[in-house]
């Protein structure tokens, strides 16, 4: 499997990342590079084997559900590009 | 001050416990050490003024009788760990001006054992690169050097700031954080010691999530024991990462001495890889029998899938990444560049905030977790990290440590790997295979390349056996006696 330019760029919109069209063709190549590198995994006999989803042997711990921290907006806000009467903004996206 | 400088950590903890000096001045000594080594980028962040004060309450407290482990040592920290009130960069643009409200559990455990805050140290950015050359305030310069390098040599990454700078004598020692070997490979290329402990030995809330199953801190310094000393402070449970385990944390120091007398360390065959430079070749077998020399038994063992290491972790690495980096998104902190719309604000700040490495990452991630891909490529890798980790499990029967050098090669010239990043990765090919398992390991300087550049050999070991780690790497430290120091070309 290889990656064309179209591919680039529909991974980045799905990453949210602005590419300009210089930078499609250089990044062609190099995630090319290592897509066919990683492409031997496909070699390994996987049949019947578990894929990990932890590396450490333990199940997840269970606490009580309760509210042990909070009333902490001003410290949330703090480092907000743009924050007003209590609340992140964004861009206007209802018209 | 120079002499104070020159004490390790075990070696200050001395001369405080004796009243030899205080930690203010141990603490200028560094700030003055740091101030004069402007030339290695070492640092984001220098803190002179917390420093001093910190330093000043560690002396009350210690006239008070109260010492903790690590009473009055001045440590550098890794600019992954949140600081609360100070600075935090993962060395990237897009999080200009982040100032963390909280602290990380591993620096507050640090400073809850006395340690002072000297400053952030520099690395690639969001911890992805092998040679500190990827961070957003530049690259830094390895303490040691060589002819024919006028561009200097890279000290190895992700962790190269706190690298260089425990090689320099600018802290008692530095935290680090391994994801594939980010502690090990720079104390490689720097003549310092790297320790990454098993996964969910030292918490991981508060530092900065490159991937988050790989993500391990652990402590950079002189010497073994220092690590030890350091490990046995960052270590511990903690109910704010549910990864984290809830076991007692050993007295590392005490291990050390133990010795390998009746150990058996594993050589696995598989590590023998094409193109090995026969120096990184000769001194493996130098730290064999060293360790023979001292009462172990040496078994070869298979790690048969080891060569599926490194492209596994290109899979599981990026795709955890490209989904921890997607809360950077102009909102709640850092950088934000206007766009048309929500969406194009959110595309040119990822744009202009990331940079080349971290985006082709999560560009990658994001490719083998979409739909039609996630099978082939992610689903796969996870079911070779499977296999990778039951290799270790299967040669761990048999042998109590696994030796093996710790990287292919000794410190590069900055700029030289920067335009092919496989070349880069394979810097990593000995270290990723511990990170994938979850398996703790060490990085001791064991000698020279014919450069005159330091080299280093790994001990992995069991899950949460650190001690028997530590244990072996002691052996091996004193066996090869290294004591070399780079000259301080640096200080203006």
């Amino acid at each position: 499997m290889s990656v064309d330019a179209a591919t680039v760029r529909k991974i980045a919109t799905l990453a949210r990342i602005a590419i300009k069209d210089e930078e499609v063709p250089p990044l062609v190549g190099e995630l090319n590079q290592i897509l066919d590198w990683v492409e031997q995994l496909g070699e390994v006999d996987t049949d019947g084997v578990m894929p990990m989803t932890s590396v450490a042997d333990i199940t997840a711990p269970l606490r009580t559900d309760a509210i042990t921290d909070g009333q902490k907006e001003a410290a949330v806000l703090d480092n907000a590009p743009d924050a007003r009467e209590g609340h992140f903004t964004v861009p206007k996206v209802v018209e | 001050m120079s002499q104070l400088i020159d004490l390790d950590i075990a070696g200050a903890r001395d001369a405080l416990a004796k009243g030899e000096c205080s930690s203010e001045e141990l603490t200028n000594g560094y700030l003055e050490a740091i101030d004069a080594a402007k030339a290695l980028n070492a640092f984001i962040t220098v803190l002179p003024g917390k420093a001093i004060e910190m330093a000043k309450e560690s002396d009350v407290r210690r006239k008070a009788g109260e010492v903790g482990a690590l009473e009055g040592i001045p440590l550098a920290i890794k600019d992954l760990f949140c600081t609360e009130g100070v600075l935090t960069t993962a060395a990237s643009h897009i999080l200009d001006g982040f100032t963390p409200p909280y602290e990380s559990t591993v620096t507050a455990n640090l400073w809850g054992q006395g340690a002072v805050l000297l400053g952030k140290t520099n690395l690639d950015e969001f911890a992805m690169g092998s040679s500190n050359e990827t961070s957003y305030y530049g690259p830094v310069r390895n303490p040691w050097s060589m002819e024919g390098a006028a561009d200097g040599l890279v000290p190895g990454g992700s962790s190269g700031g706190s690298a260089a700078a425990v090689a320099a004598n600018l802290c008692a020692g530095a935290t680090g954080t391994d994801t594939g070997g980010s502690i090990r490979q720079p104390a490689a290329l720097t003549g310092t010691v790297g320790m990454k402990p098993t996964y969910g030995r030292c918490s991981r809330w508060g530092t900065i999530a490159f991937a988050s199953s790989l993500d391990q801190a652990g402590p950079m310094t002189r010497t073994v024991r220092d690590a030890a000393i350091m490990l046995g402070a960052m270590a511990g449970h903690d109910a704010k990462d549910s990864t984290s385990i809830d076991t007692p944390v050993p007295d590392y120091e005490a291990a050390i001495e133990g010795g390998v007398n009746g150990l058996t360390i594993g050589v696995p065959e598989e590590y023998r890889v094409d193109g090995m430079p026969k120096e990184i070749e000769d001194l493996w077998h130098q730290g064999i029998e060293w360790l023979k020399a001292q009462g172990a038994e040496v078994k070869t063992v298979s790690l048969e899938r080891t060569k599926y290491a490194l492209p596994t972790y290109y899979i599981v690495a990026p795709a955890e990444a490209s989904s921890n980096l997607a809360r950077y998104d102009g909102v709640r902190y850092g950088l934000r560049v206007p766009g048309d719309d929500i969406t194009g604000m959110y595309e040119n700040t990822r744009a202009e905030g990331f940079g080349a490495e971290v985006k082709r990452r999560i560009l990658i991630g994001t490719y083998v977790l979409s739909a039609g891909y996630y099978d082939a490529y992610y689903l796969q890798a996870q079911k070779v990290r499977t296999l990778i980790a039951q290799d270790f499990a299967e040669a761990f029967v048999d042998v109590d440590l696994i030796l093996t050098p710790t990287a292919p090669e000794p410190a590069f010239g900055i700029g030289s790997k920067t335009d092919d990043p496989l070349s880069m990765y394979l810097n990593d090919v000995f270290t990723v295979p511990a990170s994938l398992a979850g398996l703790p390991g060490i990085s001791v300087p064991a000698g020279m390349s014919a450069s005159g550049l330091p080299l280093g050999l790994q001990l992995i070991g069991k899950a949460f056996d650190e001690e028997t780690v530590l244990r072996g790497g002691y052996a091996l430290e004193q066996a090869a006696g290294f004591s070399g120091k780079p000259s301080p070309w640096w200080r203006s």
